[in-house]
């Protein structure tokens, strides 16, 4: 495993939204908050297992009601009933099929109340299956990070019971919440609420690629989330722009008292990415030795050409040279420039910079046998 | 909603309960009569098959057994209803609350459908969820490597998986061979934990590290995990220790806000190297992750002052790196 610390994806438009591509990952669908209806047999089954035992335990319930309860859009709930009608004990009798009141869903006489009978041996839903119980038990686990001590407890309760009915034993996933995580949770609800009442943010943000920190009043728009960074979409009223912030970018923030100037609008939709209103950028062409390699775990690159000594050639995007000064100090001497011409001279400049500061009279750093190479 | 789908529906309803209520197995004949009249051998076939594959693949235990221990010739079908329901789960209502909120978590397609559905039939359990105001953030997890579902499957399975590993600072990746004990999240990046079977001891990989697809070499349950096994424990043993040097750095003012955000000490207006800027020394007592490259990335706006190692790494690094530049010529 790497000893390396992660740099997180470059840097975060604050001042010009164009910046260094973040790496994509095979796009994902966004979670759904339930599934899409009417998308065959084994999806209908799965819904009226779940729908008969929650009738047989609520008694009479209104479709609306059902619907809501189980994520199922109504008129699909009245769908589904009406395949129970042929659904029965094997019998062949007409009281071996489960009786749905259909009368009392569509017509005159429709009160809109579900009422279903015979359907006892359906009583009890299914038992969760291996990745349902570990997809919940794990949520459950990163909740547990982002709750107050008395919801901890409640947590902690619910947990047991669950790991005591997955019928394997609870698996060994750690979503690993720290303090940070709940930090940033904790942050994202504030934020959001702060758009949601339309009142101003004044904050402190800090921009890695130029180490800057400045102080801004925005309004905000709402909290979104882009391949697992949180960000504030806001109308900055120092850069008189929409921008977006990087939650773990944001040092100090209050909410205002004061309502927001601008027309309040919606998030905008980062599906496509962040940085699809490209600005200026330019192709670099990098040499990277095997200890950088990483650097292509963590961005977009645009081509990479493997040497036989597991040297790389790399081609990415740069918005900003500052980013990229940065980086190939921070992985030096690992990485260089090979074009254009004008980033090494840049890089070796910088490099220079850096190493007078232990050159100079009076810090005492002992002289060496090579000394520090000169400009040609 | 087709009629087809309809159709298909009872038949696997019809098929389940049928299994359901029956103490003995069922033998064949007797659904082919009574579920797929009319069907030709090779019909009936192929549509029992499928459908069992559907319902088992929704969960629904199907077991296959003899009818009777003197007739051997005909396969029967049963499904033990104790291994078919949900155990009872008394939830209170607030622990059904937070278990609603469970659905909002994963930002992982297919984990956030199977909580979505997990939470569904805790519903239909008769669990009166709802969600009240609670005093709890909603974290979100996310899982963008590729081979994450399938070192989760194989954790949940217990079943061997090989896979190729790029580990930094190496050439070329290497095939590796793993039971994977647990799945760890740590510092926002997925790991995997396990027994390395080619070196015959434990070990941690990172899951973004893994190229291309990871596959599953045997059979479900084949290993099992050391009892007592803390997967957390052992990726904090084995991950790179933190490091804690106190570190002393000058730093010129207005720079290095993320040194300045962690320092335990400052001091401003102190003497530094140049007089382009006025330096401050921050005294960071835990020290700084990946302290060289952190430094390194500030360029001439950070000086080491302690340790000295420290000092020296990144001087060495800085010399290297202009010895290395081709358009400086050789150094001496």
């Amino acid at each position: 495993m790497s000893t390396r610390r992660t740099p997180g994806p470059a840097k975060q438009p604050a001042k010009q939204p164009a910046k260094q591509p973040v790496k994509q990952p095979a796009k994902q669908p966004a979670k759904q908050p339930a599934k899409q209806p009417v998308s065959g047999a084994k999806d209908q089954v799965a819904r009226l297992l779940a729908l008969v035992p929650y009738l047989h335990a609520h008694g009479q319930v209104r479709v609306d009601e059902a619907a809501t309860a189980l994520g199922v859009a109504p008129d699909q709930v009245v769908k589904d009933l009406k395949v129970l009608l042929m659904v029965g004990l094997p019998g062949g009798y007409p009281d071996d099929l489960i009786d749905v009141d259909l009368d009392s869903l569509e017509g005159p006489e429709a009160d809109g109340v579900i009422r279903i009978a015979n359907a006892d041996y359906l009583a009890r839903p299914l038992r969760l299956t291996p990745t349902e119980a570990t997809a919940i038990i794990v949520a459950l686990r990163a909740l547990r990070g982002g709750a107050g001590e008395e919801t901890r407890g409640i947590v902690d309760r619910a947990l047991a019971k669950l790991e005591a009915a997955a019928a394997e034993a609870a698996p060994q996933v750690d979503p690993g919440l720290d303090a940070a995580d709940v930090d940033l949770a904790l942050r994202a609800t504030r934020l959001q609420q702060a758009a949601d009442e339309r009142r101003q943010v004044r904050m402190t943000y800090w921009v890695p690629s130029r180490d800057e920190q400045t102080e801004r009043v925005v309004d905000p728009r709402g909290v979104v989330n882009h391949h697992g960074f949180s960000y504030l979409d806001a109308w900055d009223h120092g850069a008189e722009a929409p921008r977006l912030f990087r939650l773990d970018r944001i040092h100090e923030l209050e909410v205002l008292d004061r309502p927001i100037e601008t027309e309040p609008a919606a998030p905008r939709d980062l599906s496509e990415g962040i940085f699809s209103q490209a600005e200026e950028t330019r192709r670099v062409t990098l040499h990277l030795d095997p200890p950088a390699r990483w650097v292509t775990e963590y961005y977009a690159v645009e081509e990479v050409r493997p040497a036989a000594d597991g040297s790389l050639e790399v081609d990415l995007v740069v918005a900003d040279e500052r980013w990229l000064l940065r980086l190939l100090l921070r992985l030096a001497p690992h990485a260089r420039v090979v074009h254009p011409q004008e980033l090494t001279s840049m890089f070796t400049a910088a490099a220079q910079d850096a190493l007078g500061l232990y050159g100079g009279p009076g810090v005492g750093w002992p002289e060496h046998d090579d000394p520090a190479p000169q400009h040609s | 909603m087709s009629g087809t789908t309809g159709k298909k529906t009872e038949r696997l309803l019809n098929l389940l309960i049928m299994l359901l209520v029956q103490r003995r197995y069922v033998p064949k004949e007797r659904i082919r009569s009574i579920l797929y009249p009319g069907t030709s051998d090779e019909a009936f076939e192929k549509m029992f098959e499928r459908d069992k594959d559907e319902l088992r693949s929704l969960g629904v235990p199907i077991e296959v057994g003899q009818l009777d221990a003197y007739f051997d010739d005909e396969p029967g079908y049963r499904i033990r209803p104790d291994e078919f329901a949900l155990p009872a789960i008394d939830l209170e209502a607030d622990e059904a609350s937070v278990i609603a909120l469970a659905t909002k978590v994963w930002e992982h397609a297919r984990l956030a459908d199977a909580t979505t559905e997990a939470v569904r039939k805790l519903v239909a359990l008769g669990v009166p969820v709802d969600v009240s105001a609670l005093d709890i953030v909603e974290p979100r997890l996310s899982a963008d490597e590729p081979s994450f579902d399938v070192f989760l499957e194989a954790t949940t399975e217990r079943t061997p998986v090989e896979f190729s590993y790029q580990r930094s600072g190496e050439t070329a990746p290497t095939l590796r061979h793993l039971q994977p004990w647990g799945v760890v999240r740590y510092s926002g990046r997925w790991y995997v934990v396990g027994l390395d079977t080619d070196r015959g001891a434990e070990r941690v990989f990172r899951l973004s590290r893994v190229q291309g697809e990871a596959r599953r070499t045997g059979e479900p349950g084949s290993y099992d995990v050391p009892p007592g096994t803390d997967v957390r424990a052992v990726a904090r043993r084995l991950a790179p220790p933190p490091t804690s040097d106190r570190t002393v750095v000058l730093v010129r003012a207005g720079a290095g806000h993320a040194l300045r955000r962690n320092a335990d000490e400052v001091e401003t207006g102190v003497p530094g190297p140049d007089d382009r800027t006025a330096w401050d020394r921050l005294v960071l007592s835990r020290g700084i992750p990946g302290a060289a490259d952190e430094i390194l990335a500030h360029g001439a706006d950070v000086l080491v002052e302690e340790p000295a190692r420290l000092r020296e790494q990144v001087v060495q690094r800085l010399r290297a790196a202009l010895a290395a530049d081709p358009h400086l010529g050789q150094a001496s």
